[in-house]
Formats: C-alpha cells, sequence, structure tokens
C-alpha cells in the first residue's frame, strides 16, 4: 500500500469553502440570505442561488443600496451576507458600512470578494488594497482576513452568530492549506504558526503561506522567525504583539493591501506600549502598475524573499 | 461604551421643566373624527416641545421638524401596528425617518405616544443624552436604524420590506424622505429594487415641502415630474396634503396598495408650517428661535387648527 501525499503547494480558491459554508448555514437556519450586486457569478453563489432561489437578493449593480438593503434585512429578522467585489462593497458603500451597519449595529456580514490584487491585470480600480485601512477605522465593526479555506470556512460560520457587523475578506488568488489541523478559529486571537525567538513575521491573508515560506528561508540563514498569522485586523490580538515585541527583535507586517492596513494598526498598537523596530511589507502609496496578482505580489515584496530581507532589516546589527 | 454612558446627565439650568402630556394611540373604536382630533393635538403638543427643544440646545432643524410632525404622529398614534410594549415583536410595522435632521420631532412623537420617557427630550443633544442630533439604533429602543447621512432610509426600508416578503408577513414597512433627499442617488437605486420586487408592504412617504438647506429644491436640482418619476419605478403614487391628519390616516390604511406594488405618498407640507413667520421661509432650515420668536410660535400653535 502506498501512501499519496498532496503536493504541498496545491492551492485553493477560498469562495469556495466560502459558498459551501454559506449553504451548508442556510440549510440550517432560514433566516440566512445572502445579497448581492449583480456578483452571483463573482461570488460562486450559484449553487446558492439554485438550493435557495427566494433567499438571494440581487439589487443589480448598486452597491448602496445592496448594504442598505442588507442592513434593512437584518432589521427584518434575517442574517444577511451581502457578497460583492471588495473594492465596490468597500468604496462605493463606505457610509452604509459606516452608519447603517457599524453604527447602527445590525448584524450583517460583508464579504469582500476577491480582494487586495485578485484582479491583478484589470487594474487599481478593481483592486482593493485599501479596505483594510478604512474599515479598521470603523468603530463596531469585526475586520477577518481569513488565510485559507479552512479560516474562511470558520469565519463565515462564527460571523453568522457574531450577533454584530463582521467584514470578512474571501481570497480568490490560490492559496495553500496553512492553518493545523483541528484549528479553530476565534476572533480576535493570532495564531502562532511557527515559533521563533529572534524576529516576528506578522502576516494576514493570502500572506501567511509567503510568511512560513520566508520562515523557512531565514532559518537556513541562522535567524529564528515566529510567524503569527493575523486573521482579526480589527480587534487586534494585541497581547500576542505585545509578546512578540518583548520576546523577539522586531516585527514585520504583510498584507495584501496598503501598509496602513495591518502595518499600521500594528505599530499604532505598540507605539505607546513597547516601541518595537518595524517593517511593513505591503503595497505602498501607490496605484499599481498593470500585471498578474503573483506578478504584483513579488514586484512589491510580499514574497518570501521580500518578507526574508525586511526581516533581516529589523534584527540588531551585527 | 457601558449602559452608565448612555444615562442622560441634564444641566437643570439649560433646559426646561418638562410639560408633556403623554397622549398614546388613538383609542380602539374612536370615530375617524374623534381620531383626527386626537392626532391634532398629538401634533400641537409635539410642535410645541420641538420648539422648546430646540431653544433650549441651540441646534435642531425646526423647519423639516414642523413639516413632518403630522405624518410621524398619524404613523404613531394610528396608522401604525406598534406600540411600547411590543418593540422586539417581528411582526411590528416598521418606521424609519430617513431625513434624521429631523430628530427633535421624532423623538417629541415617540414621547407623546409612549415610546419614550418624556423626561428624556430635556436632555436633547446634551452631553451623553440618548437624544443625539440623529436618531440612533443602539441608544433609544424604539429607533430601527440609525440615520442622518441622507439617501440611507429608503435603501434599508426596502430590506426590510423584503424581509417581511420572505416571512410572507403582514407587516409593513414605513420610511419618511426628505424632498431634497431624493437628489441623493441611493433613493433611485431602493426604488428600483421596490418596484421590481413589488414590495407591496412598503411605504414610501415623500415629505414634499419644496425646500432644502439653501435653497428651493426647484431652483437647486429639481425633482419634477415626481409622481411620474416614482410611477415609472414601479410604486402606486398618491398625493395628500401632509399636514391633515384625516386624509394623511386614509392614505395609511391603503398600504399595502391594493395594485400590488409599493406606495409611494407625496406629502405636501411646508417648512415650518404653521407658524406664521417661520413657514415655507428656507431661512428656518435650522435657525434656533429667539426668546420672543419662540413665545409668538407658542401662542400660533395654541390657536392653530
Amino acid at each position: 500500500m502506498t501512501t499519496i501525499t498532496p503536493p504541498a503547494a496545491t492551492l485553493h480558491d477560498c469562495r469556495d469553502a466560502w459558498v459551501a459554508t454559506l449553504i451548508e448555514l442556510a440549510e440550517a437556519d432560514r433566516r440566512i440570505v445572502a445579497v448581492v450586486n449583480d456578483s452571483v457569478g463573482s461570488s460562486k453563489l450559484g449553487p446558492f442561488q439554485a438550493r435557495f432561489p427566494d433567499r438571494l437578493v440581487n439589487v443589480g449593480i448598486a452597491e448602496q443600496d445592496m448594504v442598505g438593503v442588507g442592513a434593512g434585512l437584518a432589521n427584518g429578522g434575517k442574517v444577511p451576507f451581502v457578497s460583492a467585489a471588495a473594492c465596490f462593497l468597500t468604496a462605493r458603500a463606505m457610509e452604509q458600512i459606516k452608519v447603517d451597519a457599524a453604527y447602527s449595529q445590525h448584524h450583517m456580514v460583508l464579504v469582500g470578494q476577491s480582494p487586495g490584487m485578485a484582479y491583478g491585470e484589470l487594474g487599481p480600480t478593481h483592486h482593493s488594497i485599501e479596505d483594510l485601512a478604512w474599515l479598521r477605522t470603523i468603530p463596531g465593526l469585526t475586520v477577518i482576513v481569513p488565510s485559507d479555506r479552512i479560516e474562511t470556512a470558520q469565519a463565515i460560520r462564527w460571523a453568522a452568530g457574531a450577533g454584530t457587523p463582521v467584514f470578512i475578506r474571501v481570497s480568490r488568488m490560490g492559496v495553500p492549506d496553512v492553518m493545523p489541523e483541528g484549528y479553530q478559529f476565534q476572533p480576535g486571537r493570532a495564531v502562532e504558526l511557527r515559533s521563533g525567538h529572534d524576529v516576528t513575521i506578522v502576516a494576514t491573508g493570502t500572506t501567511v503561506s509567503r510568511a512560513l515560506d520566508a520562515a523557512t528561508s531565514l532559518e537556513a540563514d541562522g535567524v529564528s522567525a515566529r510567524v503569527l498569522a493575523m486573521p482579526t485586523i480589527k480587534p487586534l490580538d494585541g497581547e500576542a504583539l505585545l509578546a512578540a515585541a518583548r520576546e523577539t527583535a522586531g516585527i514585520v507586517t504583510v498584507e495584501e493591501a496598503l501598509t496602513s492596513g495591518l502595518g499600521g494598526a500594528v505599530a499604532e498598537h505598540l507605539a505607546t506600549r513597547h516601541p518595537t523596530r518595524m517593517r511593513f511589507v505591503g503595497v505602498p502609496d501607490t496605484f499599481a502598475p498593470t500585471g498578474s496578482v503573483e506578478w504584483l505580489m513579488d514586484h512589491f515584496g510580499i514574497s518570501a524573499a521580500g518578507i526574508a530581507a525586511a526581516a533581516k532589516e529589523v534584527l540588531p546589527p551585527g | 461604551m457601558t449602559t452608565e454612558d448612555l444615562v442622560p446627565r441634564v444641566d437643570p439650568e439649560a433646559v426646561p421643566v418638562d410639560n408633556l402630556r403623554v397622549l398614546g394611540r388613538v383609542p380602539d373604536g374612536a370615530s375617524r373624527d374623534e381620531a383626527v382630533a386626537h392626532l391634532a393635538e398629538a401634533a400641537r403638543l409635539v410642535r410645541r416641545r420641538d420648539i422648546e427643544m430646540v431653544r433650549a440646545a441651540g441646534l435642531g432643524h425646526i423647519g423639516g421638524e414642523f413639516s413632518v410632525i403630522d405624518i410621524l404622529v398619524t404613523l404613531y398614534l394610528h396608522a401604525m401596528n406598534i406600540s411600547p410594549d411590543q418593540l422586539a415583536d417581528p411582526e411590528r410595522d416598521r418606521f424609519i425617518l430617513s431625513k434624521g435632521h429631523a430628530a427633535a420631532a421624532l423623538y417629541s412623537t415617540l414621547a407623546v405616544a409612549g415610546f419614550l420617557p418624556p423626561q428624556d427630550l430635556s436632555t436633547f443633544m446634551q452631553p451623553r443624552s440618548q437624544l443625539n442630533g440623529h436618531p440612533a439604533r443602539t441608544k433609544i429602543a424604539a429607533i430601527e436604524a440609525s440615520t442622518g447621512p441622507l439617501g440611507h432610509g429608503l435603501p434599508i426600508a426596502v430590506g426590510t420590506a423584503f424581509a417581511g416578503n420572505l416571512d410572507a408577513s403582514a407587516r409593513r414597512t414605513f420610511v419618511v424622505v426628505g424632498d431634497g433627499e431624493l437628489q441623493e442617488g441611493s433613493n433611485w437605486e431602493a426604488l428600483m429594487t421596490a418596484g421590481n420586487h413589488r414590495l407591496s408592504h412598503l411605504c414610501v412617504i415623500v415629505d414634499r415641502n419644496r425646500l432644502q438647506q439653501g435653497a428651493r429644491v426647484d431652483e437647486t436640482n429639481d425633482l419634477e415630474p415626481l409622481a411620474d418619476k416614482l410611477a415609472a419605478f414601479g410604486l402606486e403614487v398618491v398625493d395628500v396634503d401632509g399636514h391633515d391628519h384625516g386624509a394623511l390616516l386614509d392614505v395609511f390604511a391603503q398600504v399595502p396598495a391594493a395594485s400590488g406594488k409599493p406606495t409611494a405618498v407625496i406629502a405636501h407640507t411646508k417648512k415650518g408650517h404653521p407658524i406664521s413667520f417661520m413657514s415655507d421661509n428656507v431661512a428656518w432650515h435650522h435657525k434656533v428661535p429667539s426668546a420672543e420668536q419662540m413665545a409668538q410660535a407658542l401662542a400660533e400653535l395654541e390657536t392653530s387648527s
């Protein structure tokens, strides 16, 4: 008998986990509805629509209406999952997210599909690199960036019962499984995927697997790197960050977003509590050039090599 | 935020002693004339308390409050299936004040109807009051959605009505939008959704006072032909005198419309109604009355029908 080991780099589109989980939830709870802006295909909601045609509310290409209708459905006793391309959901309906979801504290789940630079070649109009920086400033909104299909499914499941508004990024760019067997998502909790004592890499979403690869290459160079996955951007796991700041020489944040998202949040948290040497890996203050998401990730140094280089910069001299 | 943060802290020097009578709903079995008299008295009490609140706070939107008060009292004291002891009932009718800047009118109406302790009105816009300058769902149990930025309430009402449809419920959703507010595109996104989905239990009330903050609506970015536009979006359109309680209660009783469409009520109103020096006067969008002006307004309210 031979044991077949799947290739380590099998990549998964997290949207498959999202829709499978939503259907499971909807089978068990008739309050679950989906709200979309002509985004059935891009949200991979076809099977949901086939199973629950009445529970898919398609308002057409109208994001303000979409988020407002979601809030109204919540007011009417439903648990709405408002699903659209992250770039349009957040930028076009920002005030509805602020007021109708967060300020009103309606229990609704905003699902940002194909976030970051997933729509690479389509250009900066379709990139959602600002979403983390924007949304982490809104009180009362939980912001989750799952790192793989397992965590995506768990975050969706948790959000269905959260009782408060939640934003979840669902990645389109393929990512490998990174969470350990038996992993249970907990809101506001970081996950230490690799222990280390020289430097800490805090990564979120699609960048977690790259951070793990960076830690492996750092080890070959004699550097012990801790890797924290930070699935919840708001609220942050401040304790895990403080421990990393105390126990290692510096922190590198990594995100498929403007560095004012996770990076800014971590820096703000530590600046007054335990000032720490930091480097920020992500998209700088620029509109991206044309290129595929994989090319853009490398272009901006959101790669194992880029992360490892940043980690070496925060090590003490000598 | 803790519960303690929400406890009103009143500066007794800054606010009037409260004198509001809680009228409650029009009694069951009242004749139409009795209902109209009840609503007229309620509207008079609400206007009186509203002007006192604005005067005490030094802030408020008195013009658009006086234009919408007759609509609010007719809804809360007669039309809507809702009462203070069933605020969590999933089958309650819903109301959303999309023109949230008329908050003082809503708060006063809620107090006269018995949904809010009258003494809370004295805290209007005071530090830590639940009575913010725009209504907040997390601060007052009777508020269904926080509003203030224009163009939010109608999409939310569409969602609420949609939920009712999914539940095959008889509950109705009423939303008041200002006419100037209809310049916000989100309303027309929502009207398309409402019409296409035939949300018959939705009633969109336009407070058609023809003034916005800086000028007349038709001098700014005109809405006409408004009734034709609403009809073209698939709504059953009804025109009504928005200060005539009898006409209002008749119109609201028609929801859901027999046609199976959402209802649009164009309520023709005047900002500042019925105060002689405020009525239809753009200067009174958010002007605060002087002591003399308040005295005159209160005197006029005593004699108004």
